[in-house]
Order: structure tokens, then sequence, then C-alpha cells
């Protein structure tokens, strides 16, 4: 087989054309970067187009008492006080800049009577709070990045004469390994999906956006790229991750018709006045309130439904707690007994409300079931059960700049992939603002990096040979086992034993069970040949599956407690203790998941004052408490 | 149950209708059995995916000689006897089985101008009207499935048109930015006439039928597009008020026609056809365009094959050449 590899020099590039990564490589582009960005499947079609609800900005567009410190309160809150504070505050501050700057590349968000963009309630959010488009955000937020890297590219074009001369997109093409030089990145790896062919980037700064893991998990509504590629090529670069216990289940997945499954009925269904039942037709979430969320929930069924026309004077519907407060009640239903058919619940807008305005509020989801599933949703409930949707865990990045932590320099990360701003949980609709918020912080300080350096790091042609070697490892080997049938065990492995709801023992079993899967990975085969083989394309990423697997089994062990996205069902009981404590993983030189303890940074005293003493004590020591009081 | 499958398999050299029986489970599509084949007899074949919810527009086939998107094609479709035939979409160069090089697309909408941002309107101070923006937002649904541009007549049997060509895709992208309320260019529709090749399409209404996310690309992009430019005054839609309209469009200061011949001649004044009268977009009492045309009487339109047409058609008759790659 040849080994030929085409070449390619770049000041910046980007791994991941999703949100994080089109916004990133703009910011690189503007700051002057010669700027590659790399996706595995086209160009356009990455996971953000799938997000629905919308992105949140404190825009105050709706209720002008929304601004940044309430946004920021709330995110606190959803990611139970473990989010990195700063990542949270630079968020709230200029999520609605970011907005904004879309529409300055061509996005046309639902309006409000007075024209401005109009906000919508989502589980979490204190005020209509997210920037819309019907219920199809993420594909406006991606076509608008798109259209604005091409707007650049025709920029370039008038003055150079070549499309591609400043900025260029690189589809279908996977990068398998992250090259170093020293303690610096010199560059990345990969292949062309189309040929097969390898081709190598060279390259002082590498921002990773390649968004998340969900695919090691069996009902997931994650497509086959989010396969955990950037979380492992962090690892092996010698840089860390945090937290990555952390798992959001979606509450609200289909459970049937299968060919449903895992797809998303978006919050926003319950936002619009859709209420959860169980089999005996009880609208069950009122007995899941928890008592840090009281004050702020109804008690009666009555209240919650005044909340839809008069919010300034009900309690809101407890539907709409934090996705995983809904997601554990839920499989509570489900596991006394009163599920539905399929092991979910029932989500019932139908009877809720006529069928015109279900269309109108949600055209797409009307839409999406009429056409994939034959059911409508103006006429019957869906069954619905909780799904493994988003990872709050990623890569340790320095706030301000998504520089990753760790032995490496030049590694940048932002989007999904990177973790600390959502804490043990994410709200909804905070995803697509922490794309551009944290994609452009990341864009600009990779290039700015590349302006300190005094020459360009270069990759050493035994690692990039050793690269090749492994990618083609699956294809040369015969008689190994089939990679459809690994991903099958690794999903059954992390689905049943490191679930939404984890114990002990079944995370010990999960462990031996990884570490066996990894001398079967080691000899998987793929039969074919190199030009667009899928069976190959997995064998290389069950690896990366693999080694993030690893990392989530283990920290989810160590955690002792429940918090967010993280269930333990032998410590039900969120510890104030276990909020100091960030779960940080690197790989040590044999390739093991070395995890450690680190202290969750300390919140700066304005923030801090930011929240109610009451509210503060449910999450934090008594000293801490009593520490702040001293000051 | 197992049912009967044809799938192409091969590459840009060659290939042919492969023969499988595959098990199929209630409730399942189409991408749910190329999945299938992929965990079991064919771990290699090569097929475009990622959302499955019909929301990312990668997984474009002929199903059945349909153009379709295979994760919105339930296998409760057919009948239970049928043997259903998969190809790839066969307007572009086929790169291997179901996976063809889509890459013209790319290049068009790259020559297609791109937002012009209105100067002296800071970020945050954008002002529209929800009823004005509808209009674009329709557009704006598109998933880039590129079956539109897979199904034109005018590229389908014809590489010669491409360069001319933009596509059906990149007309709606046009009529999107030409009523966009902000947008700063006022020559949306020359261009479109002039640069895009509007004046090829005879509004066969084939790419409307085939539109997944159920855009009236032709009544409500094209053909307001092809109104030649003298025409605006009689545009049905300024009756609506101006409000719907953008300044410029009611302005006199473009009314002149465009000098450039264009590639038909259309912009030129030459009349692009005259098989039908243009229509105006549907419009309801309440001045809304019917974006949602799930609440239409029938959805997307009549099979572009003719309905009294019966799949799948004996092998003899299926005549599927795929086309050179002609670079
Ligand atoms: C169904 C669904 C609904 C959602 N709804 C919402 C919502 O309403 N609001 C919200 O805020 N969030 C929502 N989310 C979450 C949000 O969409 C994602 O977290 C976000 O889009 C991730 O964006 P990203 O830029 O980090 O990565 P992505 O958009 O996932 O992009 C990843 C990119 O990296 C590329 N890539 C990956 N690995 C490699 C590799 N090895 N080599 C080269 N390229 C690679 C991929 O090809 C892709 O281009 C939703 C998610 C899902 C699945
Ligand atoms: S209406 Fe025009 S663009 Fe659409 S398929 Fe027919 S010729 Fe092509
Ligand atoms: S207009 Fe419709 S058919 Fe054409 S690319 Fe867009 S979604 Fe697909
Ligand atoms: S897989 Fe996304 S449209 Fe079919």
């Amino acid at each position: 087989m040849s080994t030929l590899i085409e070449r390619h020099l770049y000041d910046v590039v980007v791994i991941g054309a999703g949100g994080a990564g089109l916004r990133a490589a703009i910011e690189a582009r503007l700051a002057g970067k010669r700027t590659a960005i790399i996706s595995k499947s086209l160009f356009g079609k990455a996971h953000t187009v799938m997000a629905e609800g919308g992105a949140a900005a404190a825009m105050g567009n709706v209720n002008s008492r929304d601004n940044w410190m309430v946004h920021f309160r709330d995110t606190m809150r959803g990611g139970k006080f473990l989010n990195n504070f700063r990542m949270a505050e630079l968020h709230a501050k200029e999520a609605p800049e970011r907005i904004w700057e879309l529409e300055t590349y061509g996005a046309l968000f639902d309006r409000t009577k007075d024209g401005k963009i109009s906000q919508r309630n989502f589980g979490g959010h204190e005020y209509p709070r997210l920037a819309h488009v019907g219920d199809r955000t993420g594909l406006e937020l991606i076509r608008t990045l798109q259209q604005k890297i091409v707007s650049l590219q025709q920029e370039d074009f008038a003055e150079t004469g070549s499309y591609d001369s400043r900025i260029r997109v690189f589809q279908e093409t996977t990068i398998t390994e992250l090259l170093l030089d020293g303690d610096r990145v010199a560059g990345a790896f990969g292949y062309y999906r189309e040929s097969g062919e390898f081709v190598l980037f060279e390259a002082p700064a590498v921002v990773l956006a390649t968004g998340g893991v969900g695919r090691s998990y069996k009902v997931t509504s994650n497509s086959w790229e989010y396969t955990g590629d950037g979380h492992a090529l962090a690892l092996r670069a010698g840089a860390t991750l945090i937290n990555m216990e952390f798992l959001q289940f979606h509450p609200t997945g289909m459970v049937w018709p299968p060919s449903v499954k895992g797809i998303l009925v978006t919050e926003s269904v319950r936002g619009d006045g859709g209420v959860l039942r169980n089999s005996e037709g009880k609208r069950f979430m009122f007995d899941y309130v928890p008592d840090v969320f009281r004050k702020q929930y109804a008690e009666t069924e009555e209240e919650a439904d005044r909340w839809y026309t008069d919010a300034d004077n009900n309690r809101r519907p407890p539907e709409l707690l934090p996705r995983d407060e809904v997601a554990r009640a839920i499989n509570s239903e489900v596991k006394a007994g009163r599920g539905s058919p399929a092991g979910g619940v029932f989500l019932d807008i139908a009877s809720r409300m006529p069928a015109e305005q279900i269309i109108r509020r949600l055209p797409s989801m009307h839409h999406q079931f009429k056409e994939l599933a034959d059911v409508d949703i103006t006429k019957e409930p869906m069954e619905v059960g909780p799904t493994c949707h988003y990872v709050m865990g990623g890569v340790e990045v320095e706030p301000d700049t998504g520089a990753a932590f760790g032995t490496v320099q030049g590694l940048f990360a932002a989007g999904e992939v990177s973790g600390g701003m959502h804490g043990s949980n994410r709200l909804g609709g905070n995803s697509l603002s922490d794309l551009l918020v944290f994609g452009k912080r990341a864009g600009e300080h990779a290039s700015a990096y590349v302006e300190t350096l005094q020459a360009r790091p270069k990759p050493s042609k035994v690692d990039v040979a050793a690269a090749a070697e492994v990618a083609l490892a699956p294809l040369v080997r015969a008689g190994g086992e089939n990679p459809y049938t690994l991903q099958q065990d690794l999903q059954a492995v992390m689905g049943d034993l490191v679930g939404i709801i984890r114990r002990e023992g079944e995370l010990t079993d999960a462990l031996k069970k990884l570490q066996e899967l990894r001398v079967r990975v080691a000899n998987v085969s793929a039969s074919g040949g190199r030009r667009y083989n899928p069976g190959w394309h997995l064998a290389i990423d069950l690896r990366n599956m693999l080694v993030v697997s690893e990392c989530t089994a283990k920290a989810a062990l160590e955690r002792e407690e429940s918090r967010g996205g993280h269930t333990r069902e032998d410590f039900p009981k969120m510890s104030p203790e276990w909020r100091r404590v960030n779960l940080v993983c690197s790989l040590e030189e044999t390739g093991e998941v070395h995890l450690e303890r680190k202290p969750v940074p300390r919140m700066r005293d304005e923030l801090f004052d930011l929240f109610d003493r009451s509210e503060l004590a449910k999450y934090v020591t008594d000293e801490e408490l009593a520490e702040r009081e001293a000051e | 149950m197992k049912r009967h499958f044809r799938v192409w398999r091969g590459d840009a050299s060659g290939g042919d209708l492969r023969d499988f029986d595959v098990e199929v489970n209630e409730g399942e599509v189409v991408l749910d059995i190329i999945h299938r084949l992929q965990a079991t007899e064919t771990p290699d074949l090569a097929c475009r995916w990622n959302c499955k919810a019909g929301k990312c527009g990668s997984c474009s086939m002929e199903i059945n000689g349909k153009p379709r998107l295979g994760c919105m094609t339930r296998m409760s479709t057919f009948e239970e006897n049928e043997t259903i035939t998969i190809t790839p979409i066969r307007t572009f160069p086929v790169i291997r089985d179901l996976v063809t090089d889509v890459s013209f697309n790319y290049e068009k909408a790259r020559e297609t101008p791109a937002f012009a941002p209105p100067p002296g309107v800071a970020p945050g101070e954008y002002r529209m009207q929800q009823i004005d923006v509808e209009r674009s937002q329709e557009f704006r649904k598109c998933i880039e499935c590129f079956l539109c541009q897979n199904t034109c007549h005018v590229i389908r049997d014809h590489d010669e048109n491409k360069p001319a060509f933009s596509g059906p895709r990149y007309f709606i992208r046009a009529a999107e930015l030409d009523m966009h309320p902000l947008d700063d260019r006022s020559d949306r529709k020359e261009y479109a006439q002039a640069s895009q090749g509007l004046g090829f399409c005879n509004i066969t209404k084939c790419c409307t039928e085939v539109c997944p996310e159920h855009i009236k690309i032709t009544d409500n992009a094209i053909i307001p597009m092809k109104e030649r430019v003298v025409d605006r005054r009689y545009d049905p839609l300024v009756w609506l008020g101006r409000k719907i309209l953008r300044r410029d469009q009611l302005g006199s200061d473009n009314m002149a026609p465009s000098t450039t011949p264009g590639v038909a001649g259309t912009s030129g004044g030459i009349p692009s056809s005259r098989a039908r009268r243009p229509e105006g977009a549907p419009v309801g009492p309440d001045g809304h365009m019917d974006i949602a045309e799930l609440v239409a009487p029938l959805q997307g339109g009549l099979s572009p094959f003719g309905e009294d047409m019966t799949f799948p058609l004996p092998p003899e008759e299926v005549t599927y050449h795929h086309p050179e790659k002609d670079r």
C-alpha cells in the first residue's frame, strides 16, 4: 500500500467544522492567519445542525430584567456550582455580542414585535433567553457561519485570485493524530475519507472543535462523528480532560418507533405546554421537585398551567426543571413499573393545544415525526425516555484563551470538546452560545500564540510514519474482529454499566470489560480498500472511543456523590465537599489513564456575592461560607 | 422479516446492482437497512449520513429511482414483496457505492455573492419585522441535501450545462438575499439572470417536488426572481403593502433592465419561457406567506416520473449510467 503523504502548511489548523470550529476559523482568518478547517463530514453538516431549541444570550429583548448576571447565576445553578466560574462569566457577558454579530453575517432569527431578536423560554433559564429560528436554530447558526466563511473566501478571491488563499476547508478528512515537536504542537495527521490517502498539516497551532462522545452509548442523539476524537487526540498530545463523568442524558429522546429511537424531542415542547405523564396518566413531575428548586416551581397543576400565559405572577411548571432532574424522574417512573410499553413515559402536547397551534410553534418537530415515524404529535402523545446527548467534561482549558492545560503548548479547544464551562450539567441553549464565545476566543488566542513563536515547530518523520502505520493497521491485519461488533459491545458496556444511574459494582465491572475490549480493539480488522471505507474509519475511531470511555468510567467510580449529569445510586446526595473537586484525567506513557483530584478554582468575591447566602448554603461547605463572611 | 434489496456498488470505473436479502423490523427507514448491511455483510459499503433525522441533508440517494433522503424513507411505504433498489444520486460523479462527489454545489455556493451587511447599522441594532424575515426564512430551511440539484434536468443529463448553471439550491439562496430586509445589494435578480443561469430554468417544478424541506423553490423563489426587472411594478406582492418589500425594491432607481446579456439573454430582455405565466407566491389572508406547507392539502408535489409509473422497474429497463467525472 502506498504511503504517499500530502503536505500542507498552515498557521492555524481548526479540527472541526461545527459552530465552535467555524467561529474559531473566522477569527483566525480575521487575525491574518492562514487557516485550515478540517471536518469528518461535508462542510455544513456537523452536529451543530441538529440543535433545535436555540442559543442562550441575555439580550433582554423579551424581558428587560434579564442581564449577564442573571444568566451567570442560572448557568452556575444548572451546573451545580462546579462550573469554571470564569468561563461561565465570560459566556454570560459575551454571548449577546456573538449573537448580534451573526446578524451581520446574514442570520435571520425570529423577531419580537418591535423587530428585535425574539427569545424563548427554556428549562433552567429564569427569563426567556434563547434566540431561535423556529426549531432549527442550529441549522441557522452553522449555515450563517458557513456563509461567512464563503464571504471571506470571496474577499480573498477578489484580492488574490484564489478562494483558498487564506482559509481553506478540507471536508471529509479525519485527523487521527496530533504531532508534536518537543512539547509544542507541530501539526496534525489524517486521511481523506474519499481516497483513503494520508495528509499532513504542518501548523504551530491547532484548535480542537470536534464535539462530543455520545457514540459510545446505545441510545444517543449523536451521529457517527461523535467518537470523542478531540478528547483522545488531546490526551495523547499530553493535555488533560476534566470531569468526564458528567454526561447529559436528554430526558426526552424518542424511544419508539425504532426509526426515531434516540432522536430528541426539543425542550420547547415542554416550554410551550407539553406535559409528562406515566402509564397511569398522572402528571408525575410534581413529585420530583428537589428542595433546591422548591421555591421556583409550581405545586399544583392549576398554577403551572397559569404560568404559560402569566409567567410573572406564577411559578413555572415542574416539567421545566433542569434536564438531569427530568431524566432522573423518568428513570424512576420507568423503574417503578409506570413506564410506557417501550420503556419510556408519555409526552403529551396533543391534548394541550389545538393542532394548528402545535404545527405553527413546532413545525419541524411535527414534520419530522410525521415523515420519519408516521406519528402525528397533534393527535397522540410521544413515547420518550433518557438519551445520551451531551458531554460536559472535556479538554481542560485556560478560561480566557481556550489553551489546553497539561504539558502541551499550541493546543486550543472550544465547544463541546472542551470542559469546565457547564460544570456538572449544561442548560439547554448554553451550548450554541458557548460555541460562539469560546470559538472566537480560541481562534483569537491561537493566532496570538502563533505570533509569539520564533521558529515553526517541525513534526518528526518518525512520528508521521508511526501515525500512518497505526491508521493502516486495521486494513493490513487479516482475520481480526469486525469493528461494528466491537462498537456494539462497547455501547452495551457504557449504556448498561456507566449509564444514567451508576453503582460502584457496575463501574468496576465496566472498567474490567473496557480492559478486555482494549485487547480486542487492538486486534480489529477492516475488510475492503482505502477508498471511502466506513468499516475502516470506524476501526480507527474505536481506539478513541475506548480511551474516552475509560476516562468516563474511572471518573464516575471516583466521584462518590450525585450531581448534575452524574448519579450514583450508592451516593444519592450532592456533597459540598465534592463540589471543591475536579477530576482530571491524563494519559501515562504506557497508555493507561491516570486520574487525579484537583481543587476547583475559587470564585471571585463579586461573583460570589451575586448569590443569596441561603442558596449558597445548599452548594458550598460551611467553612467556605464562613471564610467568605469573615472577609 | 427479510426483504429484497438491490444496492448499487462500485466506483468511478463502474459497478452494478447487487442483491441482498435483509431483515427489516417495524418502524425502520431505508438508512437503517444500509446500516444493517454495513454491520453484517458489507462493512465497507460507502454511504453518507449524520443526523438520521432529516436535518443534515447527508443521506441523499435514489430509492427506486426517486431522489430521497435515506433516513426519511420509511420501509412501510413500500409493498411487502417489493424489491427496493438503491442507487447513488446520478447527477454527480460517483466516488464509491452511494457516495458521490458533490463539490459542484460547493463551487456554486462560493460563486454566489454573500450577504452584504447594511452600512452604518451596528451589531445589535438590526430591526426587522417577523413578516419580512419569513420570506427569506423559508429558503434558509434548506438542509443542502442537493436533491433538487440532482433532479434538475438542466444538469441531470447535461454535464455541459454545469459551468453556467448554479441550480435551484442557489436560486433560492439568491432569492433569500433578494428578500432579506437588510441586505445592501439590490442586484440579486440581475445577478441570478446574468451569472447563475436562471434563464436555463423552464419552471418544470421537479426541484420543488423532491425538496424534503418542502421549500416551494419554483413558486416562491424562481418565479419571483424571473420576473423581469421592469415588471416589478406589476408584482402582485406590491399589493400587499409596502411593508413587506424593501425600500430599494420599490424605488425607481433600479427599474432599468440589466445590460448584461446573461447566459440565456433573459436579463437582456429576452423572455425566458412562455410556457406559463409567472405566479406570485401564495399569500394567506393575513398577508403571511404559507411557510409551513404542512398545512397544504398535498405535501410536496406529484411524482416527477408521473403518477402512473410503478417501481421497481424491471432490471432490463433500468438505464442507469453514471456520468463520467468531467475533470
Ligand atoms: C439533537 C441535538 C439537539 C441539540 N440542541 C441544542 C440546543 O437547542 N441548544 C444548544 O445550545 N445546544 C444544543 N445541542 C448541543 C449542541 O448542538 C452541540 O453541543 C454543539 O453543536 C457542538 O458543537 P461543536 O462545534 O463543539 O461540534 P460539532 O458541531 O459537533 O462539530 C464537530 C466537528 O468536528 C469534526 N470532527 C470530529 N472529529 C474529527 C476528526 N478526528 N478529524 C476531523 N474532524 C473531526 C466533525 O466532522 C464536525 O465537523 C444539541 C445537540 C443535539 C445532538
Ligand atoms: S424548475 Fe427550474 S430549477 Fe427547478 S428542476 Fe425545473 S428547470 Fe431545474
Ligand atoms: S432546496 Fe430542498 S432539495 Fe434543494 S438542497 Fe435545499 S433542502 Fe435539498
Ligand atoms: S442523515 Fe441527516 S438528513 Fe438523513
